[in-house]
């Protein structure tokens, strides 16, 4: 079990990009129109903006398309960036890290550190972690934190559990140290590594490298087909998981650093699915109009979802006013985080497509 | 709270939208009804954990073969 709580760090401005293409649910040309709208009902995903996975807009366009124009509202002088985090399982290449590649891109200096860090679904809490941990530290002045996913990419059209759910996002969130004018960051970490084959890309990397069987389209059986090249996902195991480690990470928040309930702005959920989504509402007991959610326009976008929907449905909010927010995520690994965020009068330009 | 197995089959029932209530008895052998599928796994799933609070994996569904059998599973958790 691992707390962290940043001091000193401020969180001043946030914005997303998406691939401006998208597809429609209710266009899959595999399951009958009943069977779409029940997939569409549960998981409460009705399109995705997903990029064409040809390598013309991978992860890092679209935060580094974020990050142009944040930079540029928050009249940010690159030379003063010290610290780059890019969270990514979809990363430009197996080797450089996409945070030194985009370091060269954006102009930033050398004197920037930067470094990937591979998650998804987790990865906004675990980075935002990360670089408040550093940032506190106060010989580094100015960050970016990266977080999205092109995971679209991994997944087999003949697998609706996975074609119909996943979307594309970058996004990027920009943090100052600062001593006077800080918000509140608390945070609850959990790894269960038990859970590894539940999420998985089998085949790729060191442990299973690519071969002729790879390719192969193999039959899960109810119209289920991939590849040991696609994302594999067993969402009934993950669901059950969910159910019941999610609060209990909730819990342990606020256990060791107490917050009130009423106090809380909104419940941001990691927008895993909405049926997931809604039993934890009720289980951790938060009203509806507390629980925003975009996944019927962007599916899940891994690592992306939450800052995502702080741009779409609170980016006003968060101009105008310091919010109270309460965050949970459970990703890939698994790799649980829940975060009790005070943040706000932030510059946070509308979403941005590519 | 200790819910009676036959009230367990008629909780079980509510899960499925397209199957009449009295298709279901202790013995019925739930995978091989058509509605059964990963969505209604889901349902299954958040029914125990909101009725029981005990937490039922996939691969708990996967090992048992008629409702009973999942009630009995539930009752050793």
């Amino acid at each position: 079990m691992s707390f962290l709580s940043v001091k000193n760090v401020k969180i001043k401005g946030m914005a997303a990009c998406v691939p401006e293409r998208v597809e429609e649910n209710k266009d899959y040309t595999l399951l009958p129109k009943e069977e779409i709208e029940k997939y569409i009902q549960t998981t409460g995903v009705e399109r995705r903006h997903c990029a064409v996975h040809d390598g013309s807009i991978c992860t890092s366009d679209l935060c580094q398309k974020a990050a142009e124009k944040l930079i540029a509202d928050l009249g940010w002088d690159k030379s003063e960036i010290g610290l780059l985090i890019f969270v990514s399982h979809t990363t430009d290449y197996k080797l450089p890290a996409t945070a030194c590649v985009i370091q060269d891109k954006m102009g930033l200096p050398t004197s920037c550190l930067a470094f990937d860090i591979t998650l998804g679904c987790s990865g906004f809490l675990l980075g935002l972690g990360t670089i408040g941990s550093i940032l506190q530290c106060g010989t580094i002045k100015k960050a970016l934190l990266m977080v999205g996913n092109t995971q679209s990419v991994y997944a087999s059209y003949e697998d609706r559990s996975m074609y119909l759910l996943l979307g594309d996002a970058g996004t990027v969130t920009a943090l100052e140290y600062s001593q006077e004018d800080s918000d509140t960051m608390d945070f609850h970490y959990l790894t269960d590594g038990s859970g590894r084959a539940s999420v998985i890309v089998p085949d790729g990397g060191c442990r299973n490298p690519v071969n002729e069987k790879s390719f192969i389209m193999e039959d899960f059986g109810d119209g289920i087909k991939r590849t040991r090249l696609h994302e594999k996902m067993d969402g009934v195991e993950v669901f059950s998981y969910a159910m019941s480690n999610v609060p209990k990470s909730v819990f342990q928040l606020k256990k060791q650093f107490p917050y009130d309930d009423e106090s809380i702005d909104y419940l941001l959920l990691h927008q895993a699915n909405k049926y997931l989504c809604e039993k934890l509402r009720k289980k951790l007991n938060f009203p509806a109009e507390k629980v925003p959610y975009n996944i019927n326009e962007f599916g899940n976008t891994s690592g992306a979802t939450i800052p995502l929907l702080m741009v779409t449905n609170l980016g006003k909010k968060l101009q105008e006013n310091k919010l109270d927010l309460l965050m949970t995520t459970i990703g890939v690994g698994y790799s649980i985080s829940s975060a009790r965020i005070n943040m706000g009068k932030i510059i946070c330009p509308e979403l941005m497509y590519l | 709270m200790i819910m009676e197995l036959n009230d367990f089959v008629q909780v079980f029932a509510r899960q499925f939208d397209d199957t009449p209530a009295e298709e279901f008895t202790p013995s019925t052998v739930f995978k091989e009804i058509e509605e059964w599928g990963s969505l209604v796994a889901l349902s299954v799933i958040a029914m125990i954990d909101e009725e029981f609070e005990k937490r039922v994996t996939g691969a708990d569904l996967r090992g048992v073969s008629t409702i009973e059998d999942l009630y009995n599973l539930i009752q050793k958790k």
